[in-house]
């Protein structure tokens, strides 16, 4: 009873800031300009199906960097005497302290043509090579703003491994190598699986770094659902229609997932 | 029989400074049962942390069948460990925490089914297969770790207090199952306890140690009846640890009186521990007696009643199968074979 009443606040506030948006995208998405139901939209969406697979593959592709860098960085971080975890904890949290825009337009000035990165690779010689408006520019840009998102959650379960259980594995014969593929990533799945949701998905959502890092070329979902709501080509119920089939995308892949992670620990 | 780990003038020194181990050297032999005995934080887990690899010594050596294995990391020795704090797999259920040392040595699943099976029963864990390990009680979680550790027959395997969280009754039974697998499976087992009823029942030879210093090495006999120092006496049972001297070989004088003893070789006057285990003091009418004291307490133990007596200079610890009465004043004696004459030992003098 008592938890009951202690979260009503939070019952009240998702019905209202959850619940009723996502009702109102779905009756957008399945209504015309005047109203009536419409299966359009939902059918439309499809000749946008390259933009999906591209943001779907950039997505995937920096969650999988985020991954390969975060991992060894979580784990050294977890074996650290403790009153140095905190310290390094915070530097690697310290860009999340600045202003997100302001670390891409700064990436902005890195990687043109006549930025920072060429300048210098100017003076031994080489380039100007292409760096910004390309899919790999928005792929740095999603692995540099989300990399801490993937590192937070495999750090908290990592530092619950005790040492004495990567003694054992060692003890029964283990290598380095097998240890790890043997005990610490079974035992850190938890964290693989909620870093993973938490890059994901905001980088196949994300509009800002596609646009800033990816120039007119890299359009991800993200943009085509701005550009249906702000954008010239303005049309609400299409963009409804897409955030959807992104939901249901998003979803589909989460329930993939979850089936990788032990029982007592799924993500929706 | 040939030793099958030596160690060699193992010093151990924290980043702090501070010395754990200070110059161990003792050779197990094979086949050995060993124990390791001594209080709370004088080095036994250190001492096994240096045999299983997890540690380097700062300065010595660890041979292992003669080989030098100072560097040699752990999953490369034929050693293995029942940890203090158990260390089983979260991840893993009881069964496969068990196998997990045979998975990775690749054994044959028919083979793994089978020795797995044959663990299982011998720690009694039967129809807990598929139990996961955080849902065991502490004593069942020992018994995984012991047969965890177990299944895979090592040459040496190394038990860190294995039964302490055990009732009574299942860690005499394991006491004596474990002694003998080890001698079915001719195993060398070095084991770590402070239960010194424990390590006179199951070992062959007893290490007694103390802030980082062996104390004495020998037999449970050995230990038992011939300690070597005051410490060792005060340890290994209940004793009476007086200061004397020796004013002539055969004589020892203490609480002001003088008793045959059978030690000789002392400097004449030189100050000694006189140990006399408390079920060696006679008790004699006071009016036929050298040495009186006035009963304090009696408590019965089951097989006897033990005493304490305040005498002159000592409180006495006696056991005796009669009890005399509180308050009474009774006589004490002693036969000259029961005084134990031990050399004070140098510097850090033992308190007893
Ligand atoms: N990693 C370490 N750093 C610094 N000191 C340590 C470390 N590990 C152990 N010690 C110290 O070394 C000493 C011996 O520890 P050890 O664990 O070997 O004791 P023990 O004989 O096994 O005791 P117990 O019977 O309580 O298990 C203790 O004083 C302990 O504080
Ligand atoms: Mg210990």
């Amino acid at each position: 009873m008592k938890l009951k009443v202690l979260s009503a606040p939070y019952l009240v506030w998702m019905v209202i800031f959850i619940v009723v948006p996502l009702l109102m995208v779905a009756y957008f998405a399945f209504t015309n300009e005047s109203g009536g139901f419409t299966m359009e939209n939902i059918s439309n969406v499809g000749q946008y199906a390259n933009i999906f697979v591209r943001s779907i593959w950039l997505s995937v592709i920096a969650t999988l960097i985020c991954l390969l860098i975060a991992y060894p960085v979580a784990f050294t971080l977890s074996r650290m005497e403790k009153h140095k975890q905190g310290t390094m904890m915070m530097l690697v949290m310290l860009p999340m302290w600045m202003n997100f825009l302001l670390r891409t337009y700064a990436w902005m000035t890195l990687l043109g043509n006549n930025g920072i990165i060429n300048n210098i690779l100017g003076f031994f010689g080489l380039g100007p090579f292409k760096l910004i408006n390309t899919s790999g520019a928005v792929v740095l840009g999603m692995v540099y703003n989300y990399l801490p998102f993937m590192i937070l959650p495999l750090y908290s379960v990592m530092e619950k491994i005790d040492k004495s259980v990567l003694e054992a594995a060692q003890d029964l014969g283990c290598s380095s190598r097998s240890t790890l593929f043997r005990v610490i990533i079974p035992l850190s799945l938890p964290g693989i699986t909620s870093g993973i949701t938490m890059v994901f998905v905001p980088a196949i959502s994300t509009f800002i770094i596609s646009r800033m890092l990816g120039g007119g070329s890299n359009l991800l979902i993200g943009d085509l659902i701005e550009m249906q709501f702000l954008g010239n080509s303005y049309n609400p119920n299409l963009g409804a229609a897409i955030s959807l089939v992104l939901m249901v995308i998003i979803l589909v892949i989460m329930t993939i997932m979850n089936q990788f992670s032990p029982d007592d620990q799924v993500l929706i | 029989m040939d030793n099958i780990v030596s160690l060699k003038n193992i010093v151990v020194e924290f980043e702090d400074g501070e010395r754990i181990l200070k110059n161990i050297s003792l050779d197990i032999k094979d086949k050995e049962f060993v124990t390791f005995l001594g209080p709370s934080g004088c080095g036994k887990t250190t001492t096994l942390r240096i045999i299983a690899g997890f540690l380097e010594p700062t300065s010595g050596d660890v041979l292992f069948e003669g080989k030098r294995i100072n560097s040699l990391p752990p999953h490369k020795r034929n050693v293995n460990t029942v940890f203090q704090r158990y260390a089983l797999f979260p991840h893993l259920n009881v069964y496969e925490n068990i196998a997990f040392g045979l998975r990775v040595k690749k054994v044959p699943e028919k083979e793994i089914v089978k020795r797995v099976g044959e663990m299982l029963e011998l720690v009694n864990l039967m129809g807990f297969e598929k139990r996961s390990v955080n849902r065991l009680s502490g004593g069942q979680q020992q018994r995984v770790a012991i047969a965890r550790a177990l299944v895979n027959h090592p040459k040496v395997l190394l038990l860190d207090e294995p039964l302490g969280a055990l009732d009574l009754k299942l860690r005499k039974e394991m006491q004596t199952e474990l002694r003998k697998i080890q001698q079915a499976l001719e195993l060398t087992f070095v084991y770590v306890t402070h239960d010194q009823e424990e390590a006179l029942t199951m070992s062959d030879t007893i290490v007694v140690m103390n802030e980082g210093i062996i104390q004495q090495v020998g037999s449970p006999t050995d230990i038992y009846n011939e300690p070597e120092n005051a410490f060792v006496a005060d340890f290994i049972g209940e004793s009476n640890i007086i200061n004397g001297c020796m004013p002539e070989d055969c004589i020892v004088e203490f609480t002001g009186r003088r008793f045959a003893c059978v030690d000789k070789g002392f400097a004449p006057n030189e100050m000694v521990d006189v140990v006399i285990r408390p079920e060696d003091v006679q008790v004699i009418p006071a009016d036929k007696a050298k040495l009186t004291g006035i009963v304090e307490s009696v408590v019965f133990k089951g097989v006897h009643y033990e005493m304490v007596v305040d005498g002159v200079d000592h409180e006495w610890i006696i056991h005796s199968t009669k009890a005399e009465p509180v308050g009474s004043m009774i006589g004490m004696a002693f036969d000259p074979f029961d005084i134990h004459i031990m050399k004070k030992s140098e510097g850090d003098a033992y308190e007893a």
